[in-house]
C-alpha cells in the first residue's frame, strides 16, 4: 500500500522546479481543499506533493450558487476562486500542512499586477512552503479584465512582477482558453517561471432546456474531469516542446494509465484534480499503478518514461 | 466506516418512484448520527461522473443468510427517482457491489429533553428525521408532519408509527390525511401546543413557510439542507448556502456538506434564499 519514492526496485522519484517528490503525483488545486479535508480518506505523505486551494491577498466569497453541474464524463464549476485568504491560511491551514512529510505547493491568484506581488511575498515567507503555483487565468481588473494568462504580455508582466517577489520555485498554471498555448508558454518561461503546469479548466456551459437557464449561476464555468483529457494531452505536448523548462500536466486524469499518457507526452509530474470527488483514493490508486505498469515494463525509474513518445 | 465499498443486501421500489435500498455497512450502527448522509457511486465506470448523495435512512442488523455466522450490519438509505444516477441505482441487485463515501456532515441536535418536538418532512425530505425519531422517542413527545403532493409522495409512515411517533399527513390532492400543505399542520399544532422544536427537510419552498411559522411562534428550528454536491467532504465548494448577514461586501457561504446539511434556522440567510436553489429535484 505504502508507496514510497522506490519499491521493488522501483524508483517513481522526481524533481520538478528543484522540489523533490516521491513520485509524480499530487493534487490539482481547488479539488483538494487545504489537504486536511481529503486527510481521512488518504494518507498525505504518500503523494508526491500538495498544492492547495487558490489563495488570494484578501478572503473571496466565491461565486453564487449553482457552483457546479454535471456534463457528460466531466463537470462545469465556477465557484469563483472563494478562499479564506492567504493570512488566515498561514494561520489557520499552515499548521495542519507543515506536519506532513510532503512538499507542500501554494496556489495563488489576483486580480491586479501589485495583489500578485504581494500575495507573492507573503507566501516566499513562509518556510515549510516547497514552492508556489501562479494561477494567471485570472482577469486583471486595473485593465478592463484582460485574463492574464490570455495574453502573452500580461502573462510575462504577471510572472515577472511574482518573480521579482519570490525566491521559492515558481510554477505557472496556464489556461487553455487561448488560441495558442505556447505562446503564453513561452512568455511565462521568459518572465521567470521554473516550471509549467497545464490545464486549467476550459470554459463551458451547460443549460437547462426546461426552466431555458443555465445550470450554473455564473452562466459560464470551467470544464474539468475526463472529458478533457484529450485536450489536455496534446496541449501539453506543445508546450513541452515549445519551452525547456518542465510541465507538470493535468487534466481528467484517474487512473495510471491516465496519468501514463501525460508522462509519455513529456510532462515531469502530474495533477489529480475531479477524480478526488469521484473516488478519495484516487491519487493512490494512480501511484500503485504506476509502481505495478513499472514492474511489467520493466521500467526501473519512472523518470525514463518522460518524454518517451515515438511519433512516426 | 471512511469510503468503503460493499454490497447491496436489498433494492426494492416502496411506492412509485420511491426506493429503498439496503446496504451492508459495518460499523453503521455506531457511527452514523441523525441526520448524516453519504455518497454513493453509482458506478465505477465514469457515467454518471459524480457520487450522489443521499441521507441515511437507518441503520439495523439483520440475520445472516448464512447459519452460525453473526448478523449482518446495515444502513439503509430511501431515494426517488429524478435523473440518470438514481435511475441506475434503481436497476442494482441484492450482492451488486458499491461504493460508499460516509456517514458525514453534522445532523441534528436533540434540544432541550421533555419539549415537544415536532418532525416535518415533505416528500423524499422525510429521510433524515427517522434515525432522529428513534432518538428523540426514549425521552420526548414526538409528533411527525407529513407532506406530498399525492399519496405516493408519503412514504415509510407506518415505520415512524412503529416508533411510537404520532404521524399526521397533509396531501396537496388530497388523496391522504388532511388536504393542503404540512405547514398549515405546523401552524394548527403549533397554536396548539404552544412550545416545540421543530425539526424539518423538504423542498425550499416548504422549508421557507416552516423557518416563517417557527419565527413567528419562537419554535428553535433545525433544517436540513439539500445542495449539489462534488465532494461531500468540503473541498470543492460547490455546495455552499448563504449564511445570516451574508452580503456582496460580507459574503457568509457555509458548506452544505460539511457544515451542514443540518443547520439551526438562526445560522442561515433566508431573505436571500432562493426557492429553487439547496432543494433537489427529489424534494420538489
Ligand atoms: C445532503 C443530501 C441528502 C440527500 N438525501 C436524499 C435522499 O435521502 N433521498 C433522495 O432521493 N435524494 C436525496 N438527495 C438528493 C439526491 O442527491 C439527488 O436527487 C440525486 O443526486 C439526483 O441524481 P440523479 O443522477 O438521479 O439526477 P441528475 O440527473 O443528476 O439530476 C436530476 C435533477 O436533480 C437535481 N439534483 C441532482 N443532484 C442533486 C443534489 N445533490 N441535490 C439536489 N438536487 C440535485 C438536478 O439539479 C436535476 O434537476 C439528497 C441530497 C443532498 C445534498
Ligand atoms: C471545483 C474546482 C475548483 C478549482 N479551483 C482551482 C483553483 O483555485 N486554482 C486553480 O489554479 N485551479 C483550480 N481548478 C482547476 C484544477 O486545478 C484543474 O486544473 C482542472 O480541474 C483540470 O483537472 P481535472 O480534470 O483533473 O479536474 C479547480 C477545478 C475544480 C473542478
Ligand atoms: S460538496 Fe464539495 S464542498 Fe461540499
Amino acid at each position: 500500500m505504502n508507496s514510497t519514492g522506490s519499491k521493488n526496485g522501483i524508483s517513481l522519484a522526481v524533481e520538478v522546479a528543484g522540489i523533490r517528490m516521491k513520485n509524480p503525483i499530487m493534487p490539482a488545486s481547488g479539488t483538494f481543499g487545504y489537504g486536511e479535508e481529503y486527510a481521512p480518506y488518504i494518507d498525505l505523505d504518500n503523494l508526491g506533493a500538495i498544492v492547495t486551494k487558490g489563495l488570494s491577498l484578501a478572503p473571496k466569497a466565491g461565486n453564487p450558487t449553482p457552483r457546479i453541474t454535471e456534463t457528460v464524463s466531466g463537470m462545469l464549476n465556477a465557484i469563483g476562486l472563494q478562499n479564506v485568504g492567504v493570512d488566515a491560511f498561514i494561520e489557520h491551514k499552515m499548521p495542519f500542512l507543515r506536519e506532513l512529510n510532503t512538499p507542500v505547493i501554494a496556489n495563488f491568484f489576483g486580480n491586479t499586477l501589485e495583489e500578485y506581488g504581494e500575495v507573492a511575498s507573503r507566501l516566499d515567507a513562509i518556510p515549510e512552503l516547497a514552492g508556489v503555483e501562479l494561477n494567471i487565468s485570472c482577469p486583471n481588473v486595473k485593465k478592463g479584465g484582460i485574463v492574464f494568462g490570455t495574453d502573452p504580455k500580461a502573462a510575462f508582466e504577471a510572472v515577472s512582477t511574482v518573480r521579482k517577489r519570490l525566491s521559492k520555485p515558481l510554477i505557472v498554471k496556464l489556461t487553455p482558453n487561448v488560441t495558442d498555448i505556447t505562446d503564453i508558454a513561452r512568455a511565462a518561461e521568459d518572465a521567470g517561471a521554473d516550471a509549467l503546469s497545464c490545464i486549467n479548466t476550459i470554459t463551458g456551459m451547460a443549460i437547462d432546456v426546461r426552466r431555458r437557464r443555465p445550470r450554473i449561476a455564473n452562466l459560464t464555468g470551467g470544464l474539468s474531469g475526463p472529458a478533457i483529457r484529450p485536450v489536455a494531452v496534446r496541449m501539453v505536448y506543445q508546450v513541452v516542446n515549445a519551452v525547456s523548462i518542465p510541465v507538470i500536466g493535468v487534466g481528467g486524469i484517474s487512473t495510471a494509465e491516465d496519468a501514463l499518457e501525460f508522462l509519455i507526452a513529456g510532462a515531469s509530474a502530474v495533477q489529480v484534480g475531479t477524480a478526488n470527488f469521484v473516488d478519495p483514493d484516487a491519487m493512490q490508486k494512480v501511484i500503485d499503478g504506476l509502481e505495478r505498469f513499472c514492474l511489467e515494463e520493466g521500467v526501473d525509474d519512472i523518470r525514463s518514461l518522460i518524454g518517451s513518445l515515438e511519433v512516426a | 466506516m471512511p469510503n468503503f465499498k460493499t454490497r447491496i443486501l436489498a433494492n426494492q421500489e416502496i411506492a412509485p418512484g420511491y426506493w429503498r435500498m439496503r446496504i451492508q455497512a459495518p460499523g453503521a450502527v455506531a457511527d452514523c448520527k441523525p441526520g448524516q448522509f453519504l455518497m454513493f457511486r453509482v458506478q465505477l465506470s465514469l457515467l454518471p461522473l459524480l457520487r450522489r448523495p443521499f441521507g441515511i435512512f437507518r441503520t439495523g442488523f439483520q440475520p445472516s443468510d448464512v447459519d452460525g455466522l453473526p448478523p449482518v450490519e446495515y444502513l439503509e438509505i430511501l431515494y426517488k427517482i429524478v435523473g440518470q444516477g438514481t435511475a441506475m441505482m434503481s436497476e442494482l441487485h441484492q450482492g451488486d457491489r458499491v461504493e460508499i463515501l460516509g456517514p458525514l456532515g453534522r445532523g441534528f441536535s436533540a434540544g432541550a429533553t421533555g419539549r415537544e418536538k415536532i418532525l416535518v418532512g415533505g416528500g423524499i425530505g422525510l429521510v433524515p428525521l427517522f434515525m432522529l425519531a428513534q432518538d428523540l422517542v426514549e425521552k420526548n413527545r414526538v409528533r411527525l408532519l407529513m407532506g406530498g403532493r399525492t399519496r405516493d409522495d408519503i412514504i415509510a409512515i407506518t415505520e415512524f408509527e412503529r416508533l411510537g411517533v404520532e404521524t399526521y399527513t397533509a396531501t396537496e390532492d388530497g388523496s391522504l390525511g388532511e388536504q393542503g400543505l404540512v405547514t398549515d399542520v405546523l401552524e394548527a399544532k403549533l397554536k396548539e401546543i404552544g412550545e416545540a422544536d421543530v425539526f424539518a427537510c423538504g423542498p425550499m419552498p416548504m422549508l421557507q413557510a416552516v423557518q416563517k411559522i417557527c419565527a413567528r411562534y419562537e419554535a428553535p428550528l433545525q433544517v436540513s439542507l439539500e445542495a449539489l454536491m462534488a465532494c461531500g467532504v468540503g473541498a470543492c465548494l460547490g455546495c455552499v448556502v448563504k449564511g445570516a448577514g451574508h452580503s456582496e461586501q460580507t459574503p457568509r457561504y457555509l458548506c452544505t456538506c460539511k457544515e451542514g446539511p443540518v443547520f439551526r434556522a438562526e445560522q442561515l440567510d433566508w431573505d436571500l434564499m432562493d426557492a429553487t436553489e439547496s432543494s433537489c429535484e427529489g424534494c420538489k
